[in-house]
């Protein structure tokens, strides 16, 4: 007997894309919201203490608050709470380079390098259609490992460490954008609120590392 | 050692704890990776490795 239904099926595909299509819509409103925060940080020349309070904060809502509020209207809000704070937060590292003599080429760089990997990495799952869910497991022990040397090289003070971070964060947040987007075209994440927040935080993250590695090696450092 | 190397690792220590319970479960929960899945997704890595050093290069010039 033939258990296939096409009616099933069909909305099946409807309702993937139309979580797809919420979620780039989400998360390129809140990358807009965060730019224009991290502006204005800039221009206020908030200190980097300031800026870690506001990565305490958005670390606080992603673990308190969006978990209870990603399934209402009230996800939204807290969405744009939490790309506000971390837009704000880089104020500072943005200032740094800004004083480097080419400080808007290195950050130029960054924000093009994050959104070519961002639609290569999207447009190829999107294109094959494959299932990375099983790179889950293996992308969150590699990211406690380099959060782990992270912390070790606060006191260590090692400088190719820190390089070597900023690369290993880059390909780790490259493997969760894979992640992050097959789960969605395969029906694994049907929230689009906690799809935005995951790939927002994984273009972040890109951007940051990324600004640190080209400052390195093509800044006035 | 200051206040904001402390800051710094108290929220990298706070992070580490959110994280874990959810690497623990996807860990022992995520689905074996099938023949090709493997090279399936290096091949893009290795694109963004490509795509870092090309980077790398031109602001070095």
């Amino acid at each position: 007997m033939n258990n296939y239904n096409p009616s099933i099926s069909t909305t099946s595909a409807v309702s993937i894309n139309k979580v797809l299509r919420n979620t780039y819509m989400l998360l390129s409103i809140t990358l807009l919201f965060s730019a224009i925060t991290a502006m204005v940080s800039m221009v206020l020349q908030v200190s980097h203490m300031v800026s870690l309070i506001c990565s305490f904060g958005a670390l606080g809502l992603i673990w308190l608050v969006l978990p209870r509020t990603a399934h209402s209207a009230a996800g939204i809000g807290v969405v744009f709470a939490i790309t506000g704070l971390l837009g704000f937060g880089l104020g500072p590292i943005l200032n740094h380079y800004l004083a480097l003599s080419n400080g808007p080429q290195l950050i130029a760089t960054s924000l093009g390098g994050t959104g070519v990997i961002f639609m290569a990495l999207s447009g190829y799952v999107l294109t094959t259609k494959r299932d990375f869910s099983f790179m889950g497991g293996f992308l969150m022990v590699g990211l406690i490992i380099a959060v782990l040397a992270m912390v070790a090289n606060i006191f260590l003070q090692i400088p190719a460490l820190s390089l070597a971070l900023s690369a290993a964060i880059i390909l780790i947040m490259s493997g969760f954008i894979l992640f992050d987007t097959s789960r969605i075209i395969n029906g694994g994440e049907s929230n689009y609120v906690n799809a935005t927040v995951s790939l927002y935080l994984s273009l972040y993250n890109i951007f940051v590392s990324l600004l640190h590695l080209l400052g390195v090696f093509g800044g006035d450092e | 050692m200051d206040g904001m190397q402390i800051a710094s690792a108290i929220f990298l220590i706070l992070m580490l704890a959110f994280l874990f319970p959810r690497a623990k479960q996807m860990f022992f929960n995520s689905p074996k990776a099938e023949s090709g899945d493997w090279s399936a997704a290096l091949v893009p890595l290795l694109g963004v490795v490509g795509f870092i050093i090309l980077l790398v290069w031109l602001v070095s010039q």
